[in-house]
């Protein structure tokens, strides 16, 4: 393999697997499923990309990775170089080699696609980020002489660590708020251990310090600083609101306050960022019962209910309103939990959580579905068939159907516009708000969506605040 | 880190700190609460603020000793570190001249109490107070009530001090008074806010309750501290803590803060042998 460097002479329709932990293994544990490639399986997985002239792939990364410049780096084996050029655009490698939905992004667009499998290009980027961090070869890059300007980053996940790392190359001082005690929004609280380890994170975060951005946690702004706190008293030229997702929407269903009822959000906080899972060498506890129902389709659903099995649940299920084509969730984590043996009750609606006489849940009352005509998603509407409803037994049931908007930075911000469901108005090419001086990206402006969406969004505001700053115009 | 300056132990099972917390300080009114983690094991757990000191940049917080996280804090002592104290959370109280207010605070629900009581006060309010507690050497922050009161009733379970009766008791014997009252505040445990509002409602007295439900992230993320309040879900961190206290579904309220006994009485047992020292006089 080694002397042939690049056989372009035919296409080589497989990619390169990525070993993972054994099924009946890792669902009894935390650690990683996916363990990565080694330094020949990149190489050969490299060696497929066709070193397209007018790379597509690129067109699909929100974060802007020059993908083949650096796969052809990692077919020269320099993959400490590789890693630094996918760090030119985008600060979080070894977390968006892991989390991104790289299938809906770039490698859909990746040529190979159209006659076999795509350049796992998401492998690649974890690899070489892993690979670099491993040597201990993290470097920091030349920063530019300090333009005197501050920006106030609210929020350490995706897109604050991004546009905080953004601006910092651009010479600019950065601060970052974190409400939290621990740094990484989302990829420390939501995110679990077996999908995204948090020493990767903290790794992360700390390359981001390294570039001279400051960050306090245990600062809640809308509450300890307001928004015109930062602008005025504070100092600060700009501000970027990346504040994530807010309170978890219930399905309005009785029962949903029954002990035992979590909201994704709460069971993974209590397990991921407060590691219930080590109880009770931890403080926090999580009660997880012998048969747990996760109702939802997306990655959030997924990381549930695998959590749930990993928490000693002998049956763990996901009750799903539509059928297996109209999940949100990537299709790896479905096959995860599958291979997890996770039970997917398609078509499926709960009607009604019911309790003991203790106040604790007991089972569900469900209704079957089908698929009607598509809805303004596209996907086909699910419709209840009537007479259809059956007694499911659970003893834990969490509800992952998505989050609002959270309300403190709104509520004591009157000046600045959100939208009806209380998102923040903000300008989609630049994170504008309708607050002079004031920014916002990630899931606060959208609702729940992806990490690598978050980046985008803080890749767009970055530029936008820095010609702000630059020339003062709004 | 967040320094412990001041410690007074009021009783074997209630502790008071001023905590350094400057940028909490500078932003608490009363109402509002602090977020504080003991260590890096620690729960998140909601604490009461009692006072503030903007100048000396401290806050003083009051607490029962129930679980392993309350006892874990009433070892520390004045140069000791907190790992967090995160706030100012929650909204502050409605404070403004209603006419006459009466403040009702049972057992540690006197200490939120307090900053209340005092700003509806200062506000020009007639204040009564009602404080009660179990038995005598549980009542707190008699006299700094009594200071700012122009009328005090201290009631205890068992008699050994004050009126022998409930906070209750001593309610229904204002609001039989033949004077008006156009504003009620009550904290504490939820069973007696229950009984509070059962006492206060036929005197159609608006009443304000502070609610103590479990929260975890405490920011308006995750949801833990959702209770029914007029039959529709609200979350105590963000909406919280006070409610109209006719319609709290206090039952639903007593059910959720009972979700993890056994897991507290776990934790506790374990903190209890490693910490023998923190259960001295607590039977």
């Amino acid at each position: 393999m080694a002397e042939e460097k690049r056989p372009r002479k035919g296409l080589n329709l497989n990619r390169v697997d990525m070993p993972r932990q054994d099924p009946k293994e890792r669902i009894k544990n935390f650690n990683e499923v996916a363990l990565g490639y080694t330094e020949e399986m990149a190489i050969a997985e490299a060696e497929r990309c066709l070193q397209c002239k007018r790379p597509v792939c690129i067109d699909g990364c929100p974060a802007e990775v020059k993908i083949p410049e650096f796969i052809k780096l990692v077919t020269e084996g320099k993959f400490v170089e590789a890693s630094r050029k996918i760090k030119e655009t985008n600060a979080l490698p070894a977390v968006c080699g892991r989390v991104c939905p790289q299938e809906e992004q770039c490698e859909i667009l990746c040529v190979l696609h159209k006659k076999g499998a795509p350049v796992a290009i998401g492998r690649l980027e974890r690899f070489v980020a892993d690979y670099e961090a491993r040597v201990g070869a993290v470097e920091i890059p030349e920063l530019p002489p300090s333009t005197g300007k501050r920006v106030a980053v609210v929020g350490s996940g995706p897109a604050g660590l991004t546009v905080a790392a953004d601006l910092a190359l651009m010479g600019h001082e950065v601060v970052i708020f974190e409400a939290l005690h621990k740094p990484g929004g989302v990829l420390v609280y939501g995110i679990p251990e077996f999908r995204l380890p948090k020493s990767i994170v903290q790794r992360e975060v700390d390359y981001i310090q390294k570039l001279g951005v400051k960050l306090y946690c245990d600062v809640v702004i809308g509450k300890t600083f307001t928004i015109d706190d930062l602008l005025n008293e504070e100092g600060f030229d700009a501000v970027f609101l990346g504040l994530g997702a807010g309170l978890p929407w219930f399905l309005n269903i009785p029962g949903e306050n029954l002990n035992g009822v979590y909201s994704a959000n709460e069971f993974l906080t209590r397990n991921n960022l407060m590691k219930a899972y080590l109880f009770p060498e931890y403080d926090t506890p999580i009660k997880v019962g012998k048969k747990v129902a996760v109702i939802g389709g997306g990655n959030v659903a997924m990381d549930a209910v695998r959590t749930s099995l990993r928490l000693g649940a002998e049956e763990a299920h996901i009750v799903y309103r539509r059928s297996r084509v109209e999940m949100p969730a990537r299709e790896e984590e479905i096959e995860n939990a599958e291979a997890e043996g996770v039970i997917f009750d398609f078509l499926v609606n709960p009607v009604e959580i019911l309790g003991d006489e203790n106040g604790w849940v007991k089972a569900m009352k469900c209704i079957r579905m089908e698929l009607g005509e598509p809805d303004e998603s596209g996907r086909r509407r699910p419709l209840p068939i009537e007479g259809s409803e059956f007694i499911m037994e659970v003893d834990t049931v969490v509800v992952a159907i998505g989050t609002g908007a959270n309300p403190l930075v709104p509520s004591t911000t009157p000046d600045m516009e959100t939208n009806k469901w209380g998102y923040i108005v903000a300008d989609p090419e630049t994170c504008k708000t309708t607050k002079r001086g004031v920014f916002a990206g990630g899931d606060i402006i959208r609702g729940s969506a992806t990490v690598i969406l978050a980046v985008g969004d803080g890749k767009k505001a970055a530029r936008a605040i820095d010609q702000y700053l630059r020339t003062g115009e709004w | 880190m967040f320094r412990v300056v001041r410690k007074r132990e009021w009783h074997p099972t209630i502790t008071e700190l001023w905590v350094e917390a400057p940028r909490v300080a500078r932003k608490y009114r009363p109402g509002q609460f602090v977020i504080v983690r003991v260590d890096e094991k620690g729960e998140r757990v909601p604490l009461t603020v009692v006072d503030a000191n903007r100048e000396e940049g401290t806050v003083r917080l009051l607490f029962q000793k129930v679980g392993k996280s309350t006892f874990h804090l009433s070892l520390l002592n004045p140069g000791d570190a907190i790992a967090d104290v995160v706030g100012p959370m929650g909204r502050p109280t409605h404070i403004e001249d209603f006419g006459t207010v009466v403040c009702v605070g049972g057992g540690v629900g006197v200490g939120p109490l307090y900053p209340i009581a005092k700003g509806m006060k200062g506000a020009g309010n007639r204040l009564i107070s009602i404080i009660g507690a179990r038995t005598k050497e549980l009542l707190i922050l008699e006299d700094e009530m009594r200071a700012i009161s122009d009328e005090l009733i201290v009631t205890t379970d068992d008699g050994s001090y004050g009126m022998h009766g409930f906070v209750t008791d001593a309610l229904k014997q204002v609001l039989d008074r033949d004077e008006k009252v156009d504003m009620a505040v009550a904290i504490g445990p939820a069973i007696m806010m229950k009984f509070v509002a059962r006492t206060a409602e036929p005197y159609k007295v608006p009443l304000i309750v502070s609610l103590n439900s479990i929260m975890v992230d405490a920011t308006g993320m995750c949801g833990a501290c959702r209770v029914s309040v007029g039959g529709t879900t609200r979350f105590v961190c963000v909406d919280g803590p006070e409610f109209d206290g006719y319609q709290v579904d206090y039952d639903l309220l007593i059910k959720r803060q009972q979700m993890y006994l056994d897991k507290e009485k776990e934790a506790l047992e374990r903190f209890k042998r490693q910490h023998p020292e923190a259960f001295q006089g607590v039977c």
